[in-house]
């Protein structure tokens, strides 16, 4: 077990490389070279230079990129043009948010998503079914910024039912030890904290939520519907097992590789959709960071934070990967 | 041979006979034709494709007003926009600039539809070329174009179409571009992955036994048989485009007028004004959507007439 992720952890070098490489040649591509980007269209050409100076932007490109990737190494990225903080700060900060909304859209996804698969599989050809298939229909190929709008007009403007924007209510004097609010609200023992601070979640979380939910029903669905006509399962049924146990042991554990994998590969869905949720829900976590990143251009931010995903998403993948042995026994990891 | 058959049998079971089907590609794409005619669900996206085409193609004609054009600029104060229905002459009402919603969503609509298609047919493009390249040559061409590959593929698409509009500027051309370029990844996998399964096919050997020469190889006989999966992701891709060209211009990486009639920018600014007139982010919200639903239902009943696994039926 320990060889195959020391393996797949030297596989990621090269992409991580490469990535690298590509990062280092989008900075020096931006209108105006890094030192614009850095002062603003309007510097002097003097300032330009003294820039291009002081950060070796006029040494030659190889040289340049040693020195990036040296610091990249030692775990520097940069400091932010637009705070003037360190990059890996800023997102320190502001990642619990992220992960926050991350957690509750992927509980709304996952806690629905799969029983409703199972559901339709089981019911095919039925009202469940044909509902289910074209609620993941319309979970697709609605954009989740205008999902978001929907939401935020019926649940907060029309019907006042949660808040339409934030984190937590400003008026409330919350003590803060981790940057996860409802966490910190039930540390501290702050109860109306936390609870203010999940009803801030759930729109948001909704949101993010429903392009990953139409995703996983349509998996789970297919992929029950495959399994439930197996061999093993009318063995089962001819032995006599009770029905509960077919289903829960035999099929929906079968079922469930494709369905683990998909979740696994829906974590860039989730963070482009978070750059747009927080943005309609004024939610100060990463994606609202990044998106003022783009305008600013402060490309330390967007750099540190391509990095950051690449190696999260590989990762992911290494977990969901080895979660297959554990899943399903038949499965052994090479 | 199949053209001899009169049209009216084309209607039949004949072409999925596999005596009939002469293996010269039309038998496939016209069996999928054919299956596709009776699918509702590709009639419904192509009925839904059909109509925003035609209102992209004579925009001039059916639009009250130009694009950019603010024919309301004197009936809007700061504190109330004329709904749909409010004034004469401006059916769906106006935006917070005085500009002409109907007039708005329709130029919208050849934006959208323009930038969806350009780009698409850029990333598949692209995708072709680096997917030949690599199930063609195979070997080291094949490594190194699929490690690049891999690298795009380890950001998300919405970053990377990002970070190529970041360099190229704010302008629907950027948009194009950096949506075509983050979707090339996507095609060139595609099209290595079935040319690949391809290759040890019968009538490949049977073409190497015959001497002919890679490059017609490839061209003319891999390439035509491996097209099927990557037409039908080039249609499930136009709705990603559309969706995306939105959520960019959306951001605010459109440039241009503010005023300029694009679904995603009318999103954009219509959050101010959620709470007074939602219409103006339902309707193009809507639209945005409802294009992305036809190119998902033809696709995916594309998917479906061209798999074999259904063919038989």
């Amino acid at each position: 077990m320990l060889r195959v992720i020391g393996k797949r952890i030297a596989l990621l070098i090269p992409t991580l490389f490469g990535l690298s490489v590509l990062l280092f040649l989008w900075v020096r591509s931006l209108p105006g070279g890094p030192a614009t980007a850095l002062l603003g269209e309007k510097a002097t050409p003097e300032a330009v230079a003294r820039v291009n100076e002081l950060y070796g932007f006029d040494r030659p490109l190889i040289v340049q990129y040693f020195t990036y990737i040296g610091k990249l190494l030692q775990g520097d990225f940069g400091v932010s043009i637009s705070t003037g903080r360190p990059v890996l700060e800023e997102f320190a900060t502001r990642f619990p948010a992220t992960l926050e909304l991350t957690i509750v859209a992927l509980i709304f996804a996952i806690g629905v998503g799969i029983p409703l698969g199972y559901l339709a599989a089981r019911h095919y050809g039925r009202l469940v079914d044909h509902g289910s298939v074209v609620l993941s229909l319309i979970g697709i190929t609605v954009p989740v910024f205008f999902l978001a709008f929907i939401l935020k007009y019926l649940f907060a403007i029309q019907w006042s039912l949660l808040p339409p924007d934030g984190r937590q209510n400003p008026r409330i004097n919350a003590t803060h030890y981790t940057d996860f609010y409802v966490l910190d609200g039930l540390l501290t023992g702050e109860y109306d904290a936390a609870w203010d601070a999940f009803l801030h979640l759930i729109l948001p979380g909704l949101a993010l939520g429903t392009i990953p939910l139409a995703i996983i029903v349509r998996i789970t669905r297919a992929s029950v519907l495959e399994v439930q006509n197996a061999d093993f399962v009318r063995t089962a049924r001819a032995k006599g097992l009770m029905e509960r146990t077919i289903r829960g042991s035999f099929i929906l554990r079968n079922a469930m590789l494709p369905v683990i994998t998909t979740i696994g590969l829906q974590l860039g869905l989730l963070i482009s959709g978070a750059v747009l949720t927080e943005t309609v829900f004024a939610f100060n976590g990463i994606g609202r960071f990044l998106r003022d990143a783009i305008f600013g251009l402060d490309y330390p931010v967007l750099q540190g934070f391509i990095i950051f995903i690449a190696i999260l998403y590989a990762l992911i993948n290494l977990i969901v990967d080895l979660s297959y042995s554990v899943i399903d026994p038949r499965v052994r990891v090479q | 041979m199949s053209t001899i058959l009169p049209p009216a049998a084309a209607g039949s079971d004949a072409p999925n006979d596999p005596a009939i089907d002469t293996g010269r590609g039309a038998g496939l794409w016209r069996s999928a034709f054919i299956r596709l005619r009776r699918n509702p669900q590709a009639i419904t996206g192509a009925v839904i494709i059909g109509v925003f085409l035609l209102v992209a193609l004579f925009a001039p004609l059916l639009a009250p007003y130009g694009g950019n054009d603010l024919p309301g600029r004197t009936e809007i104060t700061p504190t109330s926009i004329p709904g749909p229905g409010d004034i004469d002459g401006f059916p769906l009402g106006l935006d917070r600039f005085g500009g002409d919603v109907l007039s708005k969503l329709i130029w919208g609509a050849q934006a959208s539809l323009l930038i969806g298609v350009v780009s698409t047919a850029l990333g598949l493009a692209g995708g072709m070329l680096l997917g030949v390249l690599a199930g063609g040559f195979g070997g080291w061409v094949d490594s190194l174009i699929m490690r690049f590959v891999d690298i795009l593929l380890s950001i998300p698409n919405l970053l990377l179409a990002v970070s190529i509009a970041a360099v190229l500027g704010q302008s629907s051309y950027a948009i194009m571009i950096a949506i075509g370029v983050s979707q090339i990844p996507i095609f060139a996998r595609l099209l290595r992955s079935t040319m690949l399964s391809q290759r040890g096919a019968d009538y490949i050997l049977a073409a190497q036994t015959l001497g002919l020469s890679r490059r017609t190889i490839t061209m003319s006989h891999l390439l035509p048989n491996s097209m099927g999966p990557v037409i039908v992701q080039a249609t499930l891709t136009l709705a990603t485009a559309v969706i995306d060209a939105a959520a960019l211009s959306f951001l605010g990486l459109g440039g241009g007028l503010p005023q300029t009639a694009e679904w995603g920018r009318m999103l954009t600014y219509a959050q101010a004004e959620l709470g007074v007139a939602p219409q103006l982010a339902f309707l193009p919200g809507a639209c945005i959507a409802i294009t992305a639903l036809g190119f998902t239902l033809l696709g995916e009943s594309l998917r479906e007439a061209l798999d074999p696994k259904t063919r038989t039926k």
